[in-house]
């Protein structure tokens, strides 16, 4: 008899794609996806389960289709196309709750497989430079993503006391980046000219989508417990990754860049919030050692080629290779000559 | 009773402190090893002008750059009694008699760098040292990767491109032209594995490390990665230029990563209060902060190397400070020079002081055992001793150097 795993979050992109993968795999029964709006593409073999996760009845659902694994990856950056703050926080932490409350009296759960953001250790010029798994934050976050995020995690660590019986896997991924994703950072980099910060360059990992994919379908196989940083080798800095992309760029003044940031949000160009003002600031790098000797997962992307391979679905930048006025002899090739 | 004599208790009456004896105690003889010198300041005249320096030095050959004559080399051990005691130093007849002796010392101690005695950086120098840089990093093949981002940066953000083309190229005229640094020891900085550099820090301005860095690459060809305080990282420009410059935070997270990566990393222990103590403390090391920066070296096991700057007190004399400015906009200090900000931005230009930067014999940490860097007895120890051997070579560096811009 195979594993029954519950997805939770399915109608956003990510979740959907990987479930979707989940379903062919050897030793898989059944795929069960679970959220509040149906997913709008293909869902090929996975049952679709309409739950709020916020609501008890998730508890019925895990408790009658005899789920052994949840991947749980529905904390959410974004309040999505409707929904406001309030509505995302809900989401975030009291869906977590309801849903870890839910696996708690499910018996015959084994594994559970929660997908966390490196957003948890914040940013500050105050960071170490790498964070391992043991730091705690130098700033608590007081508001937005990473705030739900570290409560959700301090949720997750205290049913993983309760139950010490489940594996509890939880993956702190960096950034992730791809032709397909819509995260607030990627649309940052989609505008046609680039705001920064004046006289700060941040440091930056990125995750290349199929690396989030493959480590989170790595994490269900391989239940290994623990908490681990998951992010492309070597570091960018941003202004690094704004010439990368070949576009202009605007500085703007550290005290103005909250209202530029407010600015921004209000005309829905791109989603800044404050957190991601510092983090677009002060950077953060995390040390992914322990996710390669523990965990066994090493991303085939690196962030430098995770970034090329965003930046070949934007349309060419001004200063691209193929823009300028220089002999092609010699040129370098857009993240294809890493030293 | 009308003439009784008051005399204040234990210095029969004579001035000063201590037994009264007018022979310096053994702490104070201690601290000048190679003689009894009646002065226990450091032989400054921060009143005799460069000018009045330079024309003093009779030497023929002096005017030559690189002058091939060994019997040039500036001595160190010179029998430095006729200067300590002439409070002028700077006389032309001062020096005469002794040259000679310094010709026949046998054991001179070969000064590393230029042997320049006139402070200052011709105009071409900078001009071909900005144009280096600027065509090392835009020119030819180079403009195209730095505008299309392919270059690399590792963790901590550090640009190998930037610093060894562009920082160094800046620094070396005001290196070797403006302050004249002479190394002494650089065979004591290891050529590979990791290292902690443990440095005095003076200046008001930290441009003692930015030199420390530029020696270091000169001499042992490795980039000193040097541990900044918090407020370098939350200023914008100086936090981006730090971390391009192959800095970061000083913490122990980050001093243990960088060690165990075998980086050469540099400290300086004293942080802001040795940095903007006021002129009249010069040389006095202040309080080495927690011992941090040991016990990072021991749980890696790297070698300490004591490095002592002399020079850097005087570029910016700080003889006042404004504290409620100073805390109004968040920073340590505002500092006040007898040029700043009476000159304005002229003011920030630093006074031409001779630099001596002696590196001593390294420390090792790797023969304590397992919980040595959780014993704090012990951590305090080797603070104290790494903190007097740096003191004991400042003092007899100072001892060395003929006058603050000689």
């Amino acid at each position: 008899m195979g594993r029954v795993v519950l997805v939770t979050g399915i109608s956003r992109g990510l979740a959907l794609r990987f479930a979707r993968g989940l379903t062919g795999e050897p030793g898989i029964d059944r795929v069960i996806g679970v959220d509040v709006t149906p997913p709008r593409g293909d869902l090929g073999a996975v049952q679709f389960v309409r739950a709020d996760i916020r609501n008890p009845v998730i508890a019925k659902v895990i408790a009658k289709e005899d789920v052994d694994t949840v991947v749980h990856m529905s904390v959410v950056a974004t309040p999505g196309d409707n929904a406001g703050r309030s509505s995302m926080k809900e989401l975030n932490v009291i869906g977590t709750m309801q849903l870890l409350a839910a696996c708690q009296r499910a018996p015959g759960l084994r594994h559970l497989v929660v997908k966390s953001s490196t957003t948890v250790y914040g940013a500050s010029s105050r960071d170490p430079a790498m964070f391992t798994e043991d730091m705690p934050p130098k700033r608590l976050p007081r508001s937005g993503y990473a705030k739900d995020v570290y409560e959700v995690e301090g949720y997750v660590r205290g049913f993983a006391r309760r139950r010490s019986d489940v594996t509890v896997t939880m993956l702190r991924c960096a950034n992730s980046i791809g032709p397909r994703i819509t995260s607030p950072l990627a649309q940052y980099f989609r505008l046609p000219v680039i705001p920064r910060v004046l006289g700060y360059d941040a440091r930056m990992q990125f995750l290349h989508e199929t690396d989030l994919l493959e480590v989170l379908r790595h994490a269900t196989f391989a239940g290994v417990h623990g908490t681990f940083n998951v992010a492309g080798d070597g570091i960018m800095t941003l202004s690094q990754a704004i010439r990368r992309t070949g576009k202009p760029s605007v500085m703007v003044p550290g005290f103005a860049a909250m209202t530029a940031g407010s600015l921004m949000r209000q005309t829905k160009l791109v989603d800044f919030s404050a957190e991601q003002v510092k983090f677009l600031t002060y950077g953060r790098g995390v040390d992914t050692s322990a996710c390669a000797r523990v965990l066994g997962f090493r991303p085939r992307y690196t962030t430098a080629e995770a970034f090329a391979d965003f930046v070949e679905s934007l349309p060419p930048g001004l200063t691209a290779p193929s823009r300028l006025l220089v002999d092609h002899v010699g040129a370098p090739v857009p993240g294809g000559d890493r030293g | 009773m009308a003439d009784a004599e008051i005399i204040p208790l234990g210095t029969r009456g004579r001035p000063g402190r201590g037994s009264g004896r007018t022979k310096p105690s053994a702490a104070a003889r201690n601290l000048a090893p190679a003689r009894t010198a009646p002065k226990a300041k450091p032989p400054v005249e921060p009143a005799a002008p460069a000018e009045s320096v330079a024309p003093a030095e009779p030497d023929p050959v002096e005017e030559r750059a690189v002058a091939p004559d060994p019997v040039e080399q500036r001595p160190v051990e010179q029998p430095p009694a006729a200067e300590a005691t002439e409070p002028d130093v700077a006389a032309p007849g001062a020096h005469d008699p002794i040259d000679p002796n310094e010709a026949a010392d046998p054991t001179p101690r070969p000064g590393a760098t230029t042997r320049d005695r006139m402070p200052g950086i011709p105009v071409s120098d900078w001009a071909a040292a900005l144009a280096t840089g600027a065509r090392e990093v835009l020119g030819e093949a180079g403009l195209r990767h730095r505008i299309n981002g392919d270059y690399e940066v590792d963790e901590y953000g550090f640009d190998r491109e930037i610093a060894e083309k562009l920082f160094l190229a800046v620094l070396r005229p005001i290196a070797e032209k403006w302050f004249r640094i002479e190394v002494r020891g650089a065979e004591n900085i290891p050529t590979e594995g990791g290292a902690l550099v443990v440095s005095n820090h003076s200046g008001t301005i930290p441009v003692d490390g930015l030199m420390t860095g530029f020696v270091i690459h000169e001499h042992a060809g490795r980039h000193l990665r040097p541990l900044g305080a918090d407020l370098v990282f939350r200023l914008p420009v100086v936090a981006n230029l730090a971390r391009k410059a192959g800095a970061t935070l000083a913490c122990n997270e980050d001093a243990e990563r960088m060690l165990s990566g075998g980086e050469l990393v540099g400290v300086w222990p004293e942080g802001f209060k040795g940095i903007g103590k006021p002129y009249s403390e010069r040389y006095k090391l202040q309080r080495f902060g927690r011992g941090g920066f040991v016990s990072a070296a021991m749980r890696t096991g790297v070698p300490i190397i004591p490095c002592s700057v002399v020079g850097a007190e005087e570029i910016y004399p700080l003889v006042g400070n404004v504290p409620s400015l100073a805390r109004l906009l968040g920073v340590p200090y505002i500092p006040i020079t007898p040029l700043f900000p009476w000159l304005g931005p002229l003011g920030l230009v630093p006074l031409p002081s001779k630099w001596l930067i002696e590196f001593g014999e390294p420390i090792r940490t790797d023969s304590y055992d397992e919980g040595a860097a959780d014993d704090p007895m012990l951590v305090f120890n080797v603070t104290d001793q790494v903190r007097e051997t740096i003191q004991q070579t400042l003092y007899s560096l100072l001892m060395q150097r003929r006058s603050v811009f000689g």
